[in-house]
């Protein structure tokens, strides 16, 4: 059994409540931070804690809060990325819901580090039930004295509140959701400046996601250097992983960085293997934007070595045989799954999601979309497969907000690993219209395990 | 954009309510409170905002009409038409695809006779396929004003229709 620090006691009755939380631990790191250590004390534990973004990017979050701007007279903020909407994803959900308290908890020690005195938890809309839970854990916060004025009698003051979006993807990119959380349409900022320097109110801001600013919590409770101690390399700590699509358990776990991936999707304690006694046929392993891999290159990279669920091992081969940790979105597909449906399907996703802004991403999800459509129903061409692939390297970097790269390097993926499964659609089409599983349902190739 | 006849006014908990969110940023940036004073305002004002709902909004907010439109527009969750008393915003993004979501969009389409988008004549159903709702792990799902129903079967669909037809 690997270790688990953040959801170790959802298990424990009431654990949502302030009282049982308190005393199974809760809020230590609050007392520890507020009246031992100085902010700087605590940005340096996090630095030495190697703890990475867990949003998506995977950026070293104490190097992200050291560049935090703190201009004389000028309020900081720390907004917490609670929008949760990359397909795969629903890990934050988990935690929120279950632990509440957790989060409230990371976002005092966190905002007491950044220096900020106002922070704000930006919840996606449709997790309205979710904003309640928390709002009734910063009640109780509040009540018992770990927010407002002069917490714990230290001088330290911190209100913390929590808004919502609307229904929209791309709010969950920071300068969008600062828009968002500015009351407008969430279209993103260009960068430089960055949130660091100019966020929100044009303020210095740090965004993080939830599960960051959880881990914040066993970061300062045991120190830094324990907590780097989990994982391996550069992926240190543990990491919520959502899985999901054809498995035997579909679920959120918490995983010590750097179990082999073949541990993860076939033993009890995690997914346990495939549904239905069928086989792999592919995974994305970090959520709907990170490349999908072929099922020969989930368990072992292309050198033959055990592939790990690391940021490292996971990115290993690059974009030619690998893929990403991204958000901790795993998504699994079994033999009878067809890879120009789901492609067909995610590109309608981002086409929907485009905030319309760049060119590139506006017109060219939209283009993907329709491309995809007719080959998954029979009146695609064969010169179709090379227009998607220009389609997508076209927008790929030419955005003012990643959306437009999340958009193509899942098709630029599909394309690459299943080429043949594209050319098969597109000869034949009659075929395609009925049957929608590909190459695999028409066993015209075996998958080899 | 349509206009509604209802008098438009937050209930006495509501303007309670929205005066508390207001006044959760800093002087002069009460605008941040938009989208969730909107949603109070979708819920309270049949389903949807109405170009007078909007206005008021505005009015309550002291904003401009059109930054009330703009964001309406922008946000999925908001309705700038009526909708059905219930609405069943289905998941149908990959994850839940691979699980029947579209079996599922079928089914519901046959029960209530319309197509997504619509609303059934006696004006109690709306139904329509959005994007990944982050309960990829329990799918096929749907989502239902405030509440998530996961893990769902045609037959579950079938109940909570027939449950919600007796309520009224
Ligand atoms: C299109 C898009 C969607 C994103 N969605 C989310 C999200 O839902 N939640 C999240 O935490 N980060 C999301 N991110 C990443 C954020 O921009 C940002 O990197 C993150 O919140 C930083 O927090 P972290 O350093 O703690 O990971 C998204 C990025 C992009 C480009
Ligand atoms: S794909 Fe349906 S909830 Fe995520």
């Amino acid at each position: 059994m690997g270790r688990k620090l953040l959801i170790d006691k959802v298990n424990v009755p009431d654990i949502e409540t302030y009282e049982v939380y308190r005393k199974e631990g809760g809020y230590r790191s609050v007392e520890k931070a507020l009246k031992t250590m100085t902010p700087e004390e605590v940005v340096e534990e996090v630095k030495k804690s190697g703890l990475r973004g867990r949003g998506g990017a995977g950026f070293p979050t104490g190097m992200k809060w050291s560049f935090l701007a703190k201009p004389e007279g000028i309020p900081r903020y720390l907004v917490c990325n609670a929008d949760e909407s990359e397909p795969g994803t629903f890990k934050d959900r988990y935690l929120m819901e279950k632990i509440p308290h957790y989060l409230v908890e990371g976002m005092i020690t966190s905002s007491y580090a950044l220096g900020a005195n106002t922070s704000y938890i930006y919840i996606r809309g449709e997790y309205m039930w979710v904003l309640h839970i928390l709002e009734k854990a910063i009640a109780e916060a509040y009540a018992n004295g770990w927010l407002g004025k002069n917490i714990l009698g230290t001088g330290y003051n911190l209100d913390l509140y929590v808004t919502c979006g609307a229904g929209a993807y791309i709010c969950g990119e920071e300068t969008a959701l600062l828009e968002s959380l500015e009351g407008k349409r969430g279209n993103p900022r260009m960068k430089p400046p960055f949130p660091a320097v100019k966020g929100l109110w044009q303020s210095p801001t740090v965004v993080n996601n939830v599960e960051t600013i959880a881990a914040v919590v066993p970061i300062i409770n045991d120190g830094g250097d324990e907590y780097a101690k989990i994982g391996i390399g550069k992926s240190t700590g543990t990491k919520l992983i959502s899985a999901c699509g054809n498995i035997n358990k579909p679920g959120v776990y918490e995983i010590e960085l750097g179990i082999p991936v073949e541990e993860f999707l076939y033993s009890d304690e995690y997914c346990g293997g495939i549904k239905n006694g069928k086989k792999l046929k592919a995974c994305i392993p970090g959520g709907s934007s990170v490349p999908i891999i072929p099922h020969f290159l989930v368990c072992k990279t292309a050198k033959g070595e055990d592939r790990l669920m690391s940021y490292e091992s996971l990115a290993d081969g690059g974009f030619a045989t690998g893929s990403m940790l991204g958000s901790g979105g795993f998504i699994v597909y079994d033999e009878d799954q067809c890879v120009v449906r789901n492609t067909w399907n995610l590109a309608r996703f981002y086409r929907h999601e485009s905030c319309g802004q760049c060119s590139p991403c506006r017109e060219g999800t939209g283009w993907m979309e329709k491309v995809l459509y007719h080959i998954e129903n029979g009146t695609g061409k064969m010169d179709d497969i090379d227009l998607l692939w220009d389609i997508q390297r076209r927008i790929e970097g030419n955005t003012i907000c990643p959306l437009g790269d999340a958009a193509a390097w899942p098709v630029a993926a599909a394309i690459r690993h299943f080429r043949e499964e594209f050319e098969w659609h597109i000869k034949n089409p009659q075929l395609a219209q009925t049957k929608n599983y590909g190459l695999v349902a028409e066993k015209v190739f075996e998958i080899a395990q | 954009m349509t206009t509604t006849d209802q008098k438009i006014e937050f209930s006495p908990e509501n303007m309670q309510l929205v005066k508390r969110l207001m006044g959760e940023y800093p002087e002069g940036k009460h605008k941040s409170a938009l989208l969730r004073i909107l949603h109070i305002a979708q819920k309270q004002f049949d389903g949807w905002l109405s170009a007078d709902t909007m206005n008021y909004v505005a009015e309550v907010m002291n904003l401009k009409p059109i930054e009330v439109y703009e964001v309406a527009t922008f946000y999925s969750m908001y309705f700038t038409k009526p909708v059905g008393k219930y609405v069943f915003d289905v998941c149908h993004t990959g994850p839940c695809m691979i699980e029947g979501a579209e079996k599922l969009c079928n089914h519901i389409e046959n029960r209530l006779g319309v197509k997504q988008g619509e609303t059934t004549p006696d004006g109690l159903f709306s139904w329509r396929g959005v994007e990944c709702l982050g309960a990829c792990g329990y799918a096929p799902m749907l989502q239902l004003g405030d509440s998530f129903r996961e893990h769902l079967t045609p037959e579950i669909v079938d109940q909570l229709i027939a449950e919600l037809k007796n309520k009224v």
